[in-house]
Order: C-alpha cells, then sequence, then structure tokens
C-alpha cells in the first residue's frame, strides 16, 4: 500500500485512540471539583457520605483516563515527525510555538498537580486539595484550547506569510483566534461535556441494574442527566455556528457533508444515500426537499456550492458523508435520552427505583454514545480537509515522511494491537470497577458512624 | 564568540533547553522506569509500595520527554525528521514500552486481583523494553548514526548499560523512599547495579572519542583536557562514594537520600561530557544548532513561553516533591 496512505491511517489511528480519553476528561476534570464541593457543602452526613462516594468512584475513572490519555499524548507528540517530517519543515514556526504552548502551559500544568489531586488528600489541606484539583480541571481545558487553535488554524489559516515556501507567523492573535478556532473550541468542550455525562450516566445505570448501586449511583445519574440534558441543546445550537463558519471557509467540506456535487438552489438534505466517488453521484437518495438550504443558508432558496466545482481538491464524500450523519444522529439521540429521563425521573418523584428497567437499560447502552458522536465529528473535520494538511495550502503527500512503507505497516500492526487490548481492558476495567464496592470506604464507615467526621478532621478522606 | 548576535545566540539557549529537559527526563523517568524494572525482584507487598513510591511523580515525569523530543520538534525540525527517521523502530518500540507500563500502572490496581500479576509483568516488560530502547537511541544518536560493524556493537552496549544506570538510579531511589525489608532489598539490587552501570559508563565514555573523530579532538587536546578532566574525575568519585555508601549503616538512616543525589549528579557530570563532546552540533558531524534551527521569530515567541512557565513548572514540581516527601506509605485516593 501507498506510504502516505498507511501513515494517515496510522496518525488517525493514534489520535482517534487518544481522543477518546480527553473527551471524558476535560468535562470530568470539573464534575470532579462539583462532586468535591458537594461532599464539602453537604450538611447532612448520608449525603456527605455519598458525594464522596462518587467523588472516589470517578477519580478512579480520572485516573485510568487521564494515564491513557497520556500514553497516546507522548506517542502523538513522536508521531508529528515520523508522519510528517515535512509538515514542521514548512509551518514550523506556525504550529511550533503553538505546540510548545500546550506543553508548557497546559501538560505540566495537569501532569503536576494530578499527583496531588489523586494521592495528596492526606498530605495537604482542604484548600490545597481543592485547588489542585481546579488546575488539573483547568490544565486539561488549556490544552484542548491550544491543540484547537493548532487543528483550527489548519482548517481556517490566518495570520501567516509565506517566504520561500516557509510559512512565518505575521500576527499570533490572528493565528490562534482564526475564524474557526472559537467555534471548534466550543463545539469540543461540548462534545466533552456530552461524552462525560453519559459516561455518568451509563455507569450508574450499569450499578442500578446490577443490584451494586448506593444511594451515590443515583447522585451521579442525575448529575449525568442534567449534565446531558443542558449540554445537548446546546451542542445543537453551537454545531449550528460551526457548520455555518465551515460554509463559509470550507466550502467543499459542507459539499461533503451534504453529498452535493453540482452547485443547487435549494439543496436537499439527504437522510440517506451511497455517495459514488467515482461515478461523481449518489446512490438510492433519500432525501427532504430544500431543507439543507434551509439550514445552512436560512433560505429555502439558498445556493450550496456543489463538489464538482474544487477538482481534484476536495475530500473523499463517502466517509465525511456517513460520519456526518452518524454525528447528528448520536447527537439527537442524546438530545432525546436525555430529556426524557429527565422527564421520566420528575415524574417518578427524583426515585430511581422507579424508573423502568428498560429506560435503565437504553442508558447504560449509551454509556460510550459520546465516543461515538465525538469520533465520528473529528472524522468529518479531518477527512474533510483533505487532501490538504494545512487547508488550501499545502497537501498531505508533500510532507509525508520517506520511511518505507513496510516499516510503516510493521508500526501500525503493533500499534493497532496495542490500542484495542487497551480500549478492551479499559472498558474491562470501567465495568469491574463499578461493580465493586468501595471496600475502604465501607470499612470505615461500618466501623463506626461518625468515622467520616473523625477522618473529615484529620483531612483524610474529606 | 563575542561578537554573537542573540538571533545566533538563540538556537544555543534552545539547545540548552531542550538538553536540560532531556536531563530531567532522563533522571526522572529514569528513576521510576528503573523501580519499574527491579519490580520482578520483589514480592506482591514490595511491588505496590514500590509503585506508591512513584506513584504521584510518573506523570509529570514522562512530561518533561514530551517537551524535550517538543523543543526539538519545534525548535530544530531539520533534526528532528533526521533522527526520528534514522530512529523509526525504536522509537516506535520504546513508545509502545511507554504504553504499557502507563497503562498498567493504573490497571493493575484498579482490574480484578486475578489481573494484578498479568498487569505488574506487563508493567515491568514495558519499563524493560522503553530503557533498551532509549539505551539503543543515545547509542546510535551518539555514534551520528554511522554504519558499520563497530556501530551496533556501540548502541548495543549502551542499550543494556542505560537499563542497568536506570535499576541503579531506582534502586536507590527505593534506598531514600523505602525502610525496612524493602530498603534492605534496595541496597542489595543497588550493589548488584553498580558494576554494570560503571563498566557501561567508561565504555561509552572511551568508545565515543574512538568512533568520533570530532570528540577525540574536543577531548585530547591541551589545554583543554586539564580543564574537563575535572568531569570524568568527579564522576568516579561520585561513583566510588555511592559503592562505599552502600556499605555503610549510614544509608539505613540519615544518608539514604545521598546516594541518589550523588547518582543524579552523575547524570549530569555525563550530560555535561555529551554536551561538551557534540556541540555545536545537533547531529554529531552532520548538522549544527544553527543549520537546523527554526527562524529567529518563533524562537522568541517560544522563549518568552518558557522564561514565564518553566519557573513556575519548577515550583510546582518541587511542591509535589515536597508533600510526597520522605518514606512512602500506601497510595489511596482519598
Amino acid at each position: 500500500m501507498d506510504a502516505v496512505f498507511l501513515a494517515r491511517i496510522q496518525f488517525a489511528a493514534n489520535i482517534t485512540f487518544h481522543i477518546l480519553f480527553p473527551s471524558i476528561s476535560i468535562a470530568l476534570g470539573w464534575v470532579l471539583l462539583f462532586f468535591r464541593m458537594k461532599h464539602l457543602r453537604a450538611k447532612d452526613a448520608q449525603q456527605k457520605l455519598d458525594w464522596l462516594r462518587a467523588y472516589r468512584l470517578w477519580t478512579k475513572v480520572f485516573a485510568l483516563t487521564f494515564a491513557l490519555g497520556v500514553v497516546s499524548g507522548v506517542t502523538m507528540s513522536f508521531q508529528f515527525g515520523t508522519n510528517w517530517p515535512g509538515y514542521m519543515e514548512r509551518v514550523g514556526n506556525i504550529a511550533g510555538p503553538l505546540l510548545s504552548y500546550e506543553v508548557l502551559t497546559a501538560f505540566f500544568l495537569e501532569a503536576g498537580f494530578l499527583g496531588v489531586m489523586l494521592f495528596g488528600h492526606r498530605r495537604v489541606g482542604e484548600m490545597v486539595h481543592l485547588g489542585a484539583t481546579f488546575l488539573v480541571a483547568f490544565g486539561t481545558l488549556m490544552s484542548a484550547f491550544w491543540i484547537l487553535a493548532l487543528n483550527s488554524w489548519m482548517q481556517t489559516p490566518a495570520g501567516y506569510e509565506i517566504v520561500d515556501g516557509q510559512f512565518h507567523a505575521r500576527s499570533w492573535l490572528e493565528i490562534i483566534f482564526n475564524p474557526s478556532f472559537p467555534y471548534r473550541l466550543v463545539h469540543m468542550a461540548l462534545a466533552s461535556a456530552l461524552t462525560c455525562a453519559f459516561l455518568l450516566i451509563g455507569i450508574s445505570a450499569w450499578q442500578l441494574l446490577k443490584g451494586v448501586a448506593t444511594t451515590s449511583a443515583s447522585r451521579a445519574l442525575r448529575t449525568g442527566l442534567v449534565f446531558a440534558a443542558l449540554a445537548a441543546p446546546a451542542q445543537m445550537v453551537a454545531g449550528d455556528f460551526h457548520g455555518l463558519n465551515t460554509l463559509k471557509h470550507q466550502p467543499q467540506k459542507i459539499a461533503a457533508m451534504e453529498g452535493i456535487w453540482e452547485t443547487t438552489r435549494g439543496a436537499p438534505l439527504l437522510l440517506f444515500a451511497i455517495p459514488d466517488d467515482a461515478a461523481r453521484t449518489n446512490r438510492f437518495e433519500l432525501a427532504v426537499p430544500k431543507l439543507a438550504s434551509l439550514i445552512l443558508r436560512h433560505d429555502t432558496e439558498g445556493e450550496l456550492k456543489g463538489l464538482n466545482e474544487f477538482p481534484s481538491a476536495h475530500p473523499p464524500v463517502f466517509a465525511v458523508f456517513w460520519c456526518f450523519r452518524i454525528m447528528v444522529g448520536m447527537g439527537v439521540l442524546m438530545l432525546l435520552v436525555s430529556w426524557f429521563g429527565l422527564w421520566r425521573h420528575w415524574r417518578d418523584g427524583w426515585d430511581f427505583a422507579k424508573m423502568p428497567r428498560p429506560v435503565l437499560w437504553l442508558f447504560a447502552g449509551m454509556t460510550f454514545a459520546g465516543w461515538v458522536a465525538t469520533i465520528a465529528g473529528w472524522y468529518v473535520t479531518e477527512i474533510g480537509r483533505q487532501p490538504f494538511i494545512v487547508a488550501g495550502l499545502i497537501r498531505t503527500s508533500d510532507v509525508a515522511s520517506r520511511v518505507p512503507s513496510s516499516s510503516i505497516a510493521l508500526t501500525l500492526a503493533i500499534y493497532v494491537v496495542v490500542y484495542l487490548a487497551l480500549l478492551l481492558a479499559y472498558v474491562g476495567v470501567l465495568k469491574y470497577m463499578s461493580e465493586t464496592a468501595d471496600k475502604k470506604l465501607n470499612a470505615i464507615t461500618t466501623v463506626s458512624p461518625s468515622a467520616g467526621q473523625q477522618y473529615q478532621g484529620r483531612g483524610e478522606f474529606a | 564568540m563575542t561578537s554573537m548576535s542573540f538571533d545566533e545566540l538563540l538556537p544555543l539557549i534552545f539547545i540548552g533547553l531542550m538538553g536540560v529537559s532531556l536531563l530531567v527526563y532522563v533522571v526522572s523517568d529514569g528513576y521510576d522506569l528503573g523501580v519499574g524494572m527491579l519490580m520482578h525482584r520483589a514480592t506482591p507487598e514490595e511491588r505496590d509500595t514500590m509503585v506508591a513510591s512513584i506513584g504521584p511523580f510518573w506523570d509529570a515525569n514522562e512530561t518533561w520527554l514530551v517537551l524535550g523530543v517538543g523543543l526539538l520538534l519545534v525548535a530544530f525540525p531539520k533534526a528532528h525528521g533526521l533522527v526520528l527517521s534514522e530512529l523509526y523502530l525504536p522509537t516506535t518500540l520504546m513508545l509502545v514500552g511507554l504504553i504499557l507500563r502507563g497503562a498498567a500502572f493504573d490497571f493493575r490496581v484498579k482490574a480484578k486481583a486475578s489481573r494484578k500479576a498479568m498487569w505488574d509483568r506487563l508493567f515491568i516488560a514495558g519499563s524493560m523494553l522503553a530503557s533498551v530502547c532509549q539505551g539503543w537511541m543515545l547509542g546510535r544518536y551518539i555514534s551520528g548514526f554511522g554504519e558499520g560493524w563497530n556501530f551496533p556493537i556501540f548502541a548495543g552496549a549502551i542499550a543494556l548499560a542505560l537499563p542497568m544506570a536506570y535499576a541503579l538510579l531506582g534502586a536507590t531511589w527505593l534506598v531514600m523512599k523505602t525502610s525496612g525489608p524493602l530498603q534492605d532489598k534496595a541496597i542489595e539490587w543497588s550493589k548488584i547495579a553498580w558494576p554494570p552501570m560503571v563498566l557501561g559508563l567508561i565504555l561509552i565514555s572511551t568508545a565515543t572519542p574512538w568512533i568520533s573523530e570530532t570528540v577525540r579532538e574536543r577531548w585530547f587536546t591541551l589545554p583543554a583536557i586539564i580543564a574537563v578532566a575535572s568531569i570524568p574525575i568527579t564522576t568516579g568519585i561520585a561513583l566510588l562514594t555511592v559503592r562505599l555508601l552502600l556499605n555503610s549503616p549510614a544509608v539505613r538512616g540519615a544518608l539514604c537520600w545521598l546516594p541518589f543525589a550523588l547518582l543524579v549528579l552523575v547524570f549530569l557530570l555525563s550530560f555535561l561530557g555529551l554536551s561538551y563532546s557534540i556541540y555545536p552540533f545537533v547531529v554529531i558531524d552532520r548538522l549544527t544548532v544553527w543549520e537546523a534551527a527554526s527562524s529567529p521569530d518563533s524562537l522568541k515567541v517560544i522563549l518568552i513561553g518558557v522564561c514565564v512557565t518553566l519557573p513556575v513548572i519548577v515550583a510546582y514540581t518541587g511542591f509535589s516533591y515536597r508533600v510526597f516527601r520522605g518514606k512512602t506509605i500506601e497510595l489511596d485516593y482519598a
């Protein structure tokens, strides 16, 4: 197979694996801060214990998630050079500072305070520990800020000048706050919120189904439902804005997302189609007339550019078209499930014991819904940028490594095996952790009912 | 030298920053990789203590590698492409090792108890794989990716010596961070790892000038030799002191930190020696820092960030080590 394609698959495999973990931890850090605050503020002893239990379980999830994010992130920092050496040689003057700022302001912040946050509670005061938790959550968000600034710059380059084929920075403000960056940042932050919310919902529902839930699971489930019910509609609005922004700056990506070959007025929204790149047409179309124009132009007769306007410079259509539908479909599903779940929970008098088991099964089935939507969304935006690595300026094939394809194939195979094994282990361990009780916490609370209070005083389990 | 403009100085500042990052990485991840490798000699209970001793730090330790490689990538993109293309396979294997151990580190306590032994084995294997690959990469790098029968042997020898150095560093870390039977064991491990590490260091120091003419001229000409001879002499004294300390009862008490501190000094001196050998090249005899550097404008932007954040990073890393100072206790997500 061709080396560029293999290098792309390898890089895609790595970032796909990597994004699974930040998409949870960006939001989970803030959820942990929320649990901790609720625990500290709770007056009732049982409530206090519930929030503590939730905090402890989800801190473990965070630690595991964070560790996998770190190791796959380290790999990524190497693959920039091993897979795309030409990229740094040409745009290093712009990408370099953004990447260094990510490492300096975010990566170190997270990793530095993670130890204190995870293991330091017996050794530092309550406020210091809360501060460490905040800094880890903040660092994770900063990480996303810088890396999305660079990613967005590759989609909608701005603030640069080209001297002898080399990119130089003209305005850092324009580079960082390039046209698509604010939209992508909000879209990703909300994607993380939804991913994390459904993880909370799914795992807590699983605990209820398996009969291992404590009252703490109900609190986590409720938190997840409210979180998702707020984030899902917000994401739809943010997604719409992001789409309009893409239409303005990357019309060929929108054309691929909507499967529009010829420039059309009053373009239909395709619910189903099999785009055929070779024949340059769609098969088995199922369409709602004029809806695409209405959504994207806010006018039923609005004009949308077709792929044929961009000869040899538009992305592969099939993948972009379908990933977009998967993302939107999951988004709608998450909205419906969270709203229905919350409505049902309200009607049940806020008691999950009355929640029908099929609904709990639905919740559990949606545990990783956020992952599916996030990955599909990233595929839309990244495949949608092809055949360029920096939209409209540098082609991916021009910056690929000259490593022989057999070496790339070998290392790709190794990575895929390791990633799949770790992913299975991760899901398996989440399941196992959710089903096993927190032995240490139980021991403390059964020995003496007031133990929680005493430990509080010593800052041990508070 | 005196007429060097700031723009010409920038690549030097950056090679220094990169070197320091990689030095901090080698020392900090070195001790935790070493602890990982030593785990195959420990009982399950001891393993928990050993992991607990590195638990709060390893994430941050690996971040120095990201910074070091990141600086190579952003400040010396040409060297980055050259080095990582030459080291493509060992880099991949090292990363697999780091992935395995990072994942196993968290999985071992969270997965089913019956799987713990498996994750421990992966943790140990990952630590070894990463250390051996780093040794090989260092060997290839020092020899300027030379071709010929002697170069793979040289790299192979370092691939064995560096894990030994890590093991010694890890063992002395345990001497400092533990007490009782585990500390006794750690002292024994230190004694075992000491001879191969010293042998490896001597080997590298003598083979490097033999392999590279540039290095030979740099070290063995008067009057330079008088000035730089202090590096190997101090290193030798430090290593001997470590060995003597391991036999003394003081190492179980008030001086438990000294062998580790002296080894950090040895790593620092070796780093200085290596820098002296290679300067002003990024890749020896092939690419100088100035040829490989990015544009001064970008370097300035990065430098501002470094100047602001590095002191803060050092401060909170110090804070973290202070919080977890003293002997290791059981880790708990409290």
